[in-house]
């Protein structure tokens, strides 16, 4: 449990020194958002329907924006050789750098969207229910990207390709999130069952992409 | 820390072959290695030392024969107990010299004391809270070699171990070579220049 206690605690303080990765998705989130109004015009209407989806949409961009360093970078320097090596098991490890990946830079975009909602003509109840199933699916990004994060190691210029892998993993998340949060706006269906099915989605991701990751980092020893 | 006790361990190859990129780099690789022996990888540039290394360490497949540790610890796999030192360093640039060796002594389950210990003899305890990135090249290789201290394995993997370090750093490199082995370690170190303690040689890839 140190071993990976030590690798949450380093991924997280390196991502948030000067150069680290949480910044970044926060930032390019906010640019997105604050951005979508004045393409949309003053209409708050039609503003407030498309609210969600252009949250849900910036968040999705913003968290696979830093993604494709996750292993790519220990990679670099070495890291991931030792990381292997250990006698902690991969799927564990590669489980604890996803965890960090989306505690550093997955939160800060949930907690940052009550001030973005006020842009987007969104009301309390609204941006509560789009935070929440940001909360709850966000983890499925991260976990279903590290599986491309990790095929990328192994080919050099990855990150497009991490684009193109991960991008179709991610629809149905965009899908149920987009439609729990719609279900608290405009109905008519509940919110229960595409949150539901946004969870049960977190939570295969979350037993699936540790082992599908370090399979991939395994075949592609060099 | 059992495995260093252990005044029988020994580690062999049968037959190794190594194919990378499609290309057989070298084939029917016999060595051995018992505990308290050093041994040195010689051989001409691409002629597999590194390769060798990365087998032994289990971060690349052999294509044929077999490498065991007899021995050792018999609930570890071989790159359990072994620490690789390669031409990366491993190191965080955004972490100071002190983060990046506690992470890999709590990661490999070392000791923090003994951190701060290994940190002062590598020389770096001057250090210590400076940025990795600001370390120069041989400052990096004394830190790499702090963590063999900290963290204690039977078997060093040393791939140019000597590189950028200066005179000091060599004397102070053969030293903890010697005290490893006196402890019944074991180290495989691929080198083009002397290592400076008794070891024996193992030529890969015909005269250089």
């Amino acid at each position: 449990m140190t071993a990976l206690s030590a690798l949450i605690r380093r991924d997280i303080r390196i991502a948030l020194r000067v150069g680290g990765g949480a910044l970044i998705g926060v930032l390019f989130f906010l640019t997105v958002v604050v951005l979508m109004p004045f393409a949309v015009g003053p209409d708050l209407a039609l503003l407030s329907r498309l609210g969600p989806a252009i949250l849900w949409l910036g968040a999705l961009l913003a968290s696979l924006l830093t993604l494709d360093r996750l292993f790519m970078a220990d990679h670099e320097d070495g890291s991931l050789d030792l990381i292997t090596m250990s006698r902690t098991p991969l799927e564990l490890a590669c489980a604890a750098k996803a965890l960090a990946h989306w505690l550093a830079a997955g939160l800060p975009l949930i907690v940052a969207t009550p001030v973005l909602g006020l842009l987007l003509n969104l009301d309390m109840v609204a941006t509560g229910a789009v935070a929440l199933t940001l909360l709850a699916g966000t983890p499925a990004l991260t976990f279903t990207g590290m599986i491309g994060a990790a095929l990328a190691v192994t080919l050099h210029r990855g990150g497009l390709l991490m684009a193109v892998l991960v991008l179709p993993l991610s629809i149905p998340v965009l899908i149920f999130g987009v439609a729990a949060s719609q279900a608290v706006i405009v109905g008519p269906v509940t919110f229960g069952a595409p949150f539901s099915i946004l969870c049960a989605l977190s939570l295969v991701s979350l037993v699936i992409g540790p082992f599908a990751a370090a399979a991939s980092l395994r075949h592609g020893l060099d | 820390m059992s495995g260093l006790d252990q005044g029988k361990m020994q580690l062999s190859g049968r037959g190794v072959v190594c194919v990378r990129g499609g290309r057989e780099v070298f084939s029917g690789l016999d060595f051995e290695a018992v505990a308290g022996e050093a041994v040195a990888v010689v051989g001409r540039n691409g002629s597999g030392k590194t390769s060798l290394l990365r087998l032994i360490a289990g971060l690349l497949i052999p294509a044929g024969g077999t490498i065991a540790i007899d021995g050792g610890d018999a609930e570890l796999t071989l790159p359990e107990q072994c620490h690789y030192l390669g031409h990366r360093d491993a190191l965080k640039p955004a972490l100071s010299v002190a983060e990046n060796l506690s992470f890999w002594a709590d990661f490999l389950g070392g000791e923090r004391f003994e951190a701060a210990k290994s940190l002062a003899t590598v020389g770096l305890d001057h250090a210590t809270h400076l940025p990795a990135a600001f370390l120069s090249a041989g400052q990096r290789r004394r830190l790499s070699l702090a963590r063999l201290l900290t963290v204690r394995r039977p078997v060093w993997l040393l791939d140019e171990p000597t590189t950028a370090l200066d005179v000091a750093g060599q004397d102070m490199f053969e030293g903890l070579m010697r005290d490893h082995l006196a402890r019944g370690g074991l180290i495989i170190a691929a080198t083009h220049a002397p290592l400076g303690i008794d070891s024996r040689e193992l030529r890969i890839g015909g005269a250089a």
